[in-house]
């Protein structure tokens, strides 16, 4: 999908106005710090991953996105995904129903279990099932992504040409994570000039973008 | 549906407090259906509050700096070494070490999203999840770095790094002029959060950087 989050390249944002590095605060609001907590405790719960939170909040209409404070758009992705996945009721949510109970398999983490899960990650490497396709100093063009799907190929390399810096690995595919399909893809780091995507404002810089093999073809010398 | 709701209710002009409400509501109501522990939450919150931040980022710079051979592992598998320090876990399970030189200088963003190297850098600042960053740091760097306060020669060249997949990108910032000779621990404090997304060098010597810890 194109929608508000595919900011790469997006005119008329304004200038960044950046807080000063030894004044800033982690969260600017207490309701910031619970949405943050909310949201990496539910996902704990093992219901949805990464790329299923990312679609959520990309789902919103690209007005609303860009209107959004980051964390507003962190707790629309939240309550679309505990009534998506079943975990709340929209009724519930409003505040007018009875509070059903939860599914005792639903197994919620402690203290001690979340923090060993912080520190442990999760590796988003999958075993590789093919050889990559292209090659290292390889030119690739980048396609066009269709329909409303998850995506993490930016919309400011689709229809461009780069050339293969790195294969990083086979990697968990985020389209196709994005709907529950656990599969992976060769990824490849792929270098464009700037002043092939920009003009003049990319003069003398390179983009290093992390583009997964299906998003790509033979490029055009 | 909260989606649902028009345009005009979701600007920056809605009252904080509705917001507030909201919340609380959400997490009332979650830890009512037992699917939030609150002791949990509040150890989530406290973790990235408190406890995985930038001195993790400047304590691995700051080492690659004084020691060639942790240098060298860093550069060759930037996971492995950064764990070899006891930094590890969520947003930061595939690192990769970006060097600054005299040739290159290099920038962190996610123009998708936020993605940050959360294990060295913990949460990113609001600037860098904000549209004006991820929209310009790709197609005008040398802009952006300017508003930084950096202003690069023109033939120095900018790599700007998209973090599109689970990689994670960390800059190592080069080593301020003057500091021949400084120890690890004095070095550290020179190495802002900043200097390692890239939007800033690391601190002169003389820049007063310790007072502004």
């Amino acid at each position: 999908m194109k929608g508000g989050h595919d900011l790469g390249g997006q005119s008329g944002m304004g200038p960044i106005n950046p807080e000063p590095e030894s004044q800033e605060p982690v969260f600017h609001a207490e309701w910031e710090r619970r949405v943050f907590g909310l949201t990496l405790a539910t996902g704990m719960l093992g219901k949805w991953n990464i790329d299923e939170s990312r679609h959520a909040r990309e789902r919103q209409d690209p007005i609303t996105y860009i209107e959004n404070s980051y964390y507003e758009n962190w707790l629309e992705g939240l309550e679309r995904l505990l009534q998506e996945k079943g975990l709340l009721a929209p009724d519930e949510l409003a505040g007018n129903a009875v509070i059903s109970d939860t599914d005792s398999a639903v197994q919620v983490p402690d203290p001690q279990l979340a923090s060993k899960i912080l520190a442990s990650g999760a590796s988003s490497e999958r075993e590789a099932r093919s050889e990559a396709l292209f090659s290292v100093g390889d030119r690739v063009l980048v396609r066009s992504s269709e329909g409303t799907g998850h995506t993490r190929a930016p919309r400011y390399v689709q229809g461009m040409n780069g050339i293969v810096s790195a294969i990083v690995g086979c990697h968990s595919f985020p389209d196709s994570n994005a709907v529950g399909v656990h599969e992976g893809a060769t990824l490849y780091r792929v270098s464009f000039l700037g002043k092939d995507l920009w003009g003049t404002t990319g003069a003398n810089s390179e983009v290093l973008v992390d583009l997964w093999e299906p998003y790509l073809s033979a490029g055009i010398s | 549906m909260p989606h649902d709701h028009h345009h005009d209710e979701h600007d920056h002009t809605e009252p904080p407090s509705d917001l507030e409400l909201r919340v609380k509501a959400l997490e009332s109501l979650l830890v009512e259906k037992g699917l939030v522990n609150p002791d949990t939450l509040n150890t989530i919150i406290d973790t990235y509050e408190h406890k995985v931040g930038p001195r993790n980022g400047a304590h691995v710079v700051a080492k690659a700096w004084t020691d060639p051979e942790f240098k060298q592992a860093l550069m060759t598998d930037a996971t492995e070494a950064v764990a070899s320090l006891g930094y590890c876990g969520r947003q930061g399970e595939h690192l990769m070490v970006v060097e600054n030189t005299d040739d290159t200088h290099n920038l962190v963003v996610c123009t998708l999203c936020s993605c940050y190297p959360w294990t060295v850098l913990g949460l990113p600042p609001a600037w860098y999840k904000s549209a004006p960053y991820r929209s310009r740091a790709v197609s005008a760097p040398r802009e952006v770095l300017s508003e930084f306060g950096i202003n690069l020669d023109e033939d120095k060249k900018i790599r700007v790094w998209d973090s599109t997949s689970e990689m994670r990108y960390l800059v190592l910032p080069q080593r301020p002029l003057g500091t021949e000779g400084w120890s690890e621990a004095d070095l550290q404090a020179l190495v802002s959060r900043n200097s390692m997304i890239g939007v800033e060098l690391a601190r002169a010597p003389d820049s007063g950087a310790e007072a502004s810890q």
